[in-house]
């Protein structure tokens, strides 16, 4: 198979549920249990000094 | 101070700039030599004269301090002045299209102070504005002090060498004509150089933090310099003619070199207009009003989101090419897509005002930073609705897409960075209050009503161009000569003109502002109404 055909059906296959699934999970670990406390915590870093 | 290394580094670059100019193989690349050569030689006599050959005593050296603002003050100092220069230009240009005996041949027609101003808006204005906050930011986010020392110092000269070699290019007559990356291979190799330095430094702080956590801005600010470097090697992939010569060739050709210049060109906007810009609304817009930001996780998925969606809409600049049609189809479908995350870092950064909107009467600097943010949405509305194949179908080659660039220049990337020079210059030269607040006032709605003259009157320009160049007659016939099409732009672009000769107006009194402030006066005013101290009530 040409490369281009075989690079073209990886991204559109695996590729994209490789990136999906990710994202995914970056949503779901943004919402886990505790997160809004870390969020919280985070979110006042730059006020902590001057 | 002694500068014994630097000085013999740049004695040495002075010399091989001089080697390059005698043995170039052609008459641009040896006056370009030349300017190297004096720009270096320079530097190494400003450094022979601040050199002290007095022996160093044990304990002398000036007491560290816990930031490294030195070189943030110098970038913050840059991106005003490149900014009134870009800012300048832009409306030279402006009045050469209405105006066209403006064009002086050769080293300032159109063609060659076009690329000089939006290199100097994007990259010298931007870019140090860039470079400037995400020192700044960084280390007070990661409470640590700059990383890597004096490498700092390169990155910021050395951007400014790109710059200076940038420019002078462009008017030698110098370029690869790819869009916003029109410098030659040997500025880019250079460029190269300097961006991995700043890689370094940056990553660096982040390393040697001391705060657990990564604040979401750095996110934004290394997402940027990441991508960037990636997209600036791909795109600028190309075979010198000559090691001594200013002319290369693409390693791409045809339809191929299109995508890449556009997989570059989109996503320049979209990590270092957008990713770059929305770390500096994170760190500032919640100092500014002393908020947390509203939703520190709508911010991390904000950020997923776009960074995963930009890289994919480079294709719409390429509609009804001959770039295949799944290709365009997909730009325009993640186009459409980008605008959900645009819009939940608009809301997020609007909301962080909540409970503090009383600010946007009281204080122009928010009132700034909050225009920057529905500039913002504005455009990454807008964007996305041009993306739209049928849409594109009228407005692409028109004036609608110079409209819909400058109101997320001029709107967003100015007035955020407008925004952030007002909040550093009292931090960083320790000043109670700036100069003048009520400049302020002035500089923002010189700068709003510039836009809103500049974005209204190429919509107009850009649909009249658009529908007249696709209006056939009963027979099949165009109605309109381009030349015509051409001729019933001179009103707009005249319009055009007034409105970016309103925005320069808002920068050099910006300028003035800011030098006020660094030499430490204070005008008398009478405060901005509102402003007084009011009873805070109980939350």
């Amino acid at each position: 198979m040409e490369t281009y055909t075989l690079m073209r059906h990886f991204a559109d296959s695996w590729g994209l549920l490789a990136m999906t699934l990710f994202f995914l999970g970056v949503v779901a670990f943004i919402f886990r249990p505790g997160a809004k406390n870390a969020a919280d915590q985070a979110a006042s870093i730059p006020l902590k000094e001057d | 101070m002694k500068y014994t290394f630097e000085m013999i580094v740049l004695g040495l670059g002075a010399f091989l700039a001089l080697v390059g100019a005698g043995f170039a193989q052609d008459r641009l690349f040896g006056a370009h030599m030349w300017v190297l050569f004096f720009v270096l030689l320079g530097g190494t006599v400003v450094l022979l004269q601040r050199m002290e050959f007095r022996p160093a005593v044990a304990g002398a050296a000036p007491p560290r301090s816990e930031y490294f603002d030195e070189v943030v003050k110098y970038g913050v100092i840059a991106t005003v002045f490149w900014g009134v220069v870009g800012f300048l230009v832009g409306v030279v240009v402006a009045l050469q299209l209405a105006f066209p005996d403006l064009n002086i041949e050769p080293w300032f027609n159109f063609g060659r102070m076009r690329p000089l101003h939006t290199s100097a808006v994007i990259f010298a204005f931007g870019g140090n504005a860039l470079i400037a906050t995400s020192f700044y930011v960084v280390q007070r986010t990661s409470r640590a002090r700059l990383f890597g020392g004096n490498l700092g110092w390169f990155v910021f000269w050395g951007y400014q060498l790109f710059i200076v070699l940038a420019a002078t290019g462009y008017l030698l007559g110098i370029t690869q004509s790819r869009e916003y990356a029109e410098p030659e291979w040997y500025v880019d190799l250079w460029l190269t150089i300097v961006w991995v330095a700043y890689l370094i430094t940056f990553l660096g702080t982040i390393l040697v933090r001391k705060e657990p956590h990564i604040y979401v801005a750095n996110w934004f600010y290394l997402a940027f310099i990441v991508t960037i470097a990636m997209l600036h090697i791909v795109n600028n992939l190309a075979v010198p003619v000559s090691f001594l010569g200013s002319k290369s060739y693409s390693a791409f050709s045809g339809v191929q070199d299109a995508l890449t210049q556009w997989w570059y060109g989109h996503n320049a906007v979209g990590f270092f207009l957008t990713a770059g810009f929305l770390a500096m609304m994170y760190y500032f817009i919640p100092k500014q009003v002393n908020r947390p930001i509203y939703s520190y996780r709508l911010s991390i998925i904000h950020f997923w989101a776009l960074i995963f969606m930009y890289i994919w809409a480079g294709p719409h600049h390429l509609h009804y090419t001959a770039l295949p049609d799944w290709a365009q189809t997909l730009g325009m479908v993640f186009s459409v897509m980008l605008w959900m995350p645009s819009w939940g870092g608009m809301i997020n950064g609007l909301m962080t005002l909540s409970g503090a909107w009383d600010k946007v009467r009281t204080d122009p600097i928010v009132r700034m930073m909050v225009m920057a943010v529905a500039f913002y949405g504005m455009a990454t509305f807008e964007g996305p609705m041009m993306s739209i194949k049928t849409v594109n179908s009228l407005s692409h080659y028109t004036d609608w897409t110079i409209g819909h660039v400058h109101s997320g220049a001029l709107g967003w990337n100015g007035l955020i960075t407008f925004g952030a020079i007002y909040y550093l210059v009292p931090k960083l030269w320790n000043r109670e209050r700036l100069y003048s607040v009520r400049m302020v006032n002035w500089h923002f709605w010189l700068a709003t009503l510039g836009i809103v003259v500049y974005a209204a009157v190429m919509w107009v320009a850009g649909i009249q161009q658009g529908l007249m160049w696709r209006e056939y007659d009963d027979q099949g016939f165009l109605v309109y000569s381009f030349a015509e099409s051409v001729a019933a732009m001179f009103p707009y672009y005249v319009l055009r003109a007034v409105g970016g000769g309103l925005f320069l107006a808002g920068a050099l009194l910006m300028a003035f502002n800011v030098t006020m402030t660094i030499l430490g006066r204070v005008r008398d005013e009478a405060p901005i109404l509102g402003a007084a101290p009011a009873p805070q009530a109980a939350e």
